[in-house]
């Protein structure tokens, strides 16, 4: 069962990024690329060879490949639909963040071993929001373990979703909206991030991975949507009750829970406008506080 | 009801920080209002089962006051004054809005070590309302526009009557009438103020009200 939904995680993930798409589309009034555009997409690059620069060394060649590597192993620590995840130990949760921490790594070495200032420019923008994000996406999950006084990702999502949400919803929804905030940095997502834009001045993540290409690109295209998979079902397992009804119905639950996110990340990008630049650290430290607040109430407690 | 408290109490910490971190005098004015309310619907929210009298008096003029009437006073000031951003404050919003929740943190630390205070209710109102009370004290020290430095008073006076109303279940009616009338004509003269202010000088920038001398001294040097 415990592979099937690994399995499940690695086939769905794409999809999401296709109904983001279809979202955005609709808003706009136009019809939109295919649902499973980005399937099409990785098929296609990995068909393709890679080209490599002469400046590089083998860091650039070990970036996206390492970054996959690390995203692939902290889904299988995420739990899903309710079910606990395929490796689960006490203090997973440190292994998961910093697996995040050390893609992120590997993304800017190898956009820095390019040489291009450009991509230069990107990996300190995209380094300068992990400074602020990584606190708040910490403190925001040491919050959630005072609470369930659990250590290991899958007993504190089973935890919050029995018991927490009656006492302390307060601290409950100070994380959901830091984690959420990270959730959308962490994605390059549009208040910090547009996925869309290809002017190499206001790019992000996008620069960074512009003199990738062929299986390199198709690997980072498909670790975003990995990514995006993994942060999200954090937020998904948080909110979600799972019922326990059955395991077929409590994936397809789940699954569903990840479809309207989706949606939801391409409500915000059809109605937000993207921040600028200089603004977006200060919603980085928004994130920041609501994560501090929530671990000092839950210090506190309530009555 | 306890949970509806705190997720009220938990709401004006945010209220708090939001007006820290943002520019706009009115969206400022709009933020302090709603704080206004929601610290006026405590007592009420308190204890649901037993309204007293009081309460509802004190609510009633709490949330008429701070909700409505002080927001339309100074609303009607940033118009005549024809002010609508705060320049930049010291050390910028990040800083503040950092400096804000640094003071929440002091604050919870304090309320541990008043070892006599028992709140009537939620467990995190005594360091919710010294968290308020700081930050009002730090809208006025940090921003120099006279208006937001009045917002930032409302907001102290919010901290005040959250303590009160936490820990005094009879007394506080009196004591809070009175405070709040306090406020009013302070509110009330402070909005003829910086309108006279802004027609004086052209703005209400009040770091160069410090550079005001005595008509004797100047005379003398």
């Amino acid at each position: 069962m415990k592979i099937i939904q690994i399995i499940l995680i690695l086939v769905l993930s794409p999809f999401l990024s296709g109904v983001i798409n279809r979202t955005k589309a609709f808003f706009c009034g136009r019809k939109g690329s295919p649902i499973f555009q980005l399937y099409y997409d990785i098929y296609k690059l990995l068909l393709k060879g890679a080209v490599y620069s002469s400046t590089i060394t083998w860091v650039f060649i070990a970036g996206p490949i390492v970054s996959l590597s690390a995203i692939i192993l902290a889904a299988f620590l995420i739990p899903f639909g309710g079910e606990v995840s395929l490796i689960s130990f006490n203090g997973d949760i440190i292994l998961f963040i910093y697996l995040l921490g050390l893609g992120r790594f590997f993304t800017v070495l190898a956009a820095l071993d390019t040489g291009s200032s450009f991509e230069g420019m990107g990996a300190s923008r995209e380094v300068q929001f992990a400074v602020f994000a990584e606190p708040a996406l910490f403190l925001s999950v040491a919050a959630l373990v005072r609470l369930t006084g659990k250590i290991s990702l899958s007993e504190i999502f089973d935890t919050i979703n029995n018991s927490c949400w009656a006492e302390y919803s307060p601290v409950i929804f100070l994380v959901l909206g830091a984690i959420f905030i990270v959730f959308l940095t962490e994605n390059s997502r549009i208040p910090v991030d547009d996925p869309n834009t290809h002017l190499e001045l206001t790019m992000v993540h996008e620069v960074m991975v512009l003199d990738h290409c062929g299986v390199d690109l198709a690997y980072i295209c498909y670790g975003s949507a990995v990514k995006f998979w993994i942060l999200g079902s954090f937020i998904v397992s948080i909110i979600l009750k799972t019922k326990h009804i059955g395991w077929g119905a409590d994936q397809l639950i789940f699954i569903l829970a990840m479809t309207v996110l989706a949606f939801i990340v391409g409500l915000a990008e059809s109605f937000l406008p993207r921040l600028r630049l200089l603004k977006v650290p200060h919603l980085l430290i928004v994130a920041l506080a609501l994560s501090i607040l929530a671990l000092t109430l839950t210090f506190r407690g309530f009555k | 009801m306890i949970l509806l408290i705190d997720l009220i109490i938990v709401a004006i910490v945010l209220m708090n920080l939001m007006m820290l971190s943002s520019s706009r005098i009115r969206t400022c004015i709009r933020i302090v209002a709603v704080e206004g309310i929601l610290v006026g619907l405590v007592p009420i929210i308190a204890d649901i089962n037993s309204i007293t009298f009081s309460a509802i008096i004190s609510s009633f003029f709490n949330i008429t006051l701070k909700g409505f009437v002080f927001p339309w006073l100074l609303y009607r000031a940033a118009q005549e004054a024809n002010i609508r951003k705060e320049v930049e404050p010291i050390g910028g919003y990040a800083l503040s809005l950092l400096l804000g929740v640094i003071l929440f943190l002091i604050a919870t630390w304090l309320s541990t070590r008043l070892l006599y205070v028992k709140p009537l209710f939620s467990n995190i109102v005594v360091s919710v309302s010294f968290a308020t009370f700081f930050t009002g004290v730090l809208i006025i020290v940090s921003r120099t526009k006279a208006i937001t430095q009045v917002l930032g008073y409302i907001v102290l006076e919010n901290g005040i009557y959250l303590f009160g109303v936490s820990l005094l279940a009879e007394q506080h009616l009196l004591v809070e009438l009175a405070i709040l009338l306090d406020i009013f004509v302070a509110v009330f003269v402070m909005g003829i103020a910086i309108f006279h202010i802004s027609r004086e000088f052209d703005h209400i920038d009040t770091h160069n009200l410090s550079e005001l001398k005595d008509w004797i001294k100047l005379k003398q040097e």
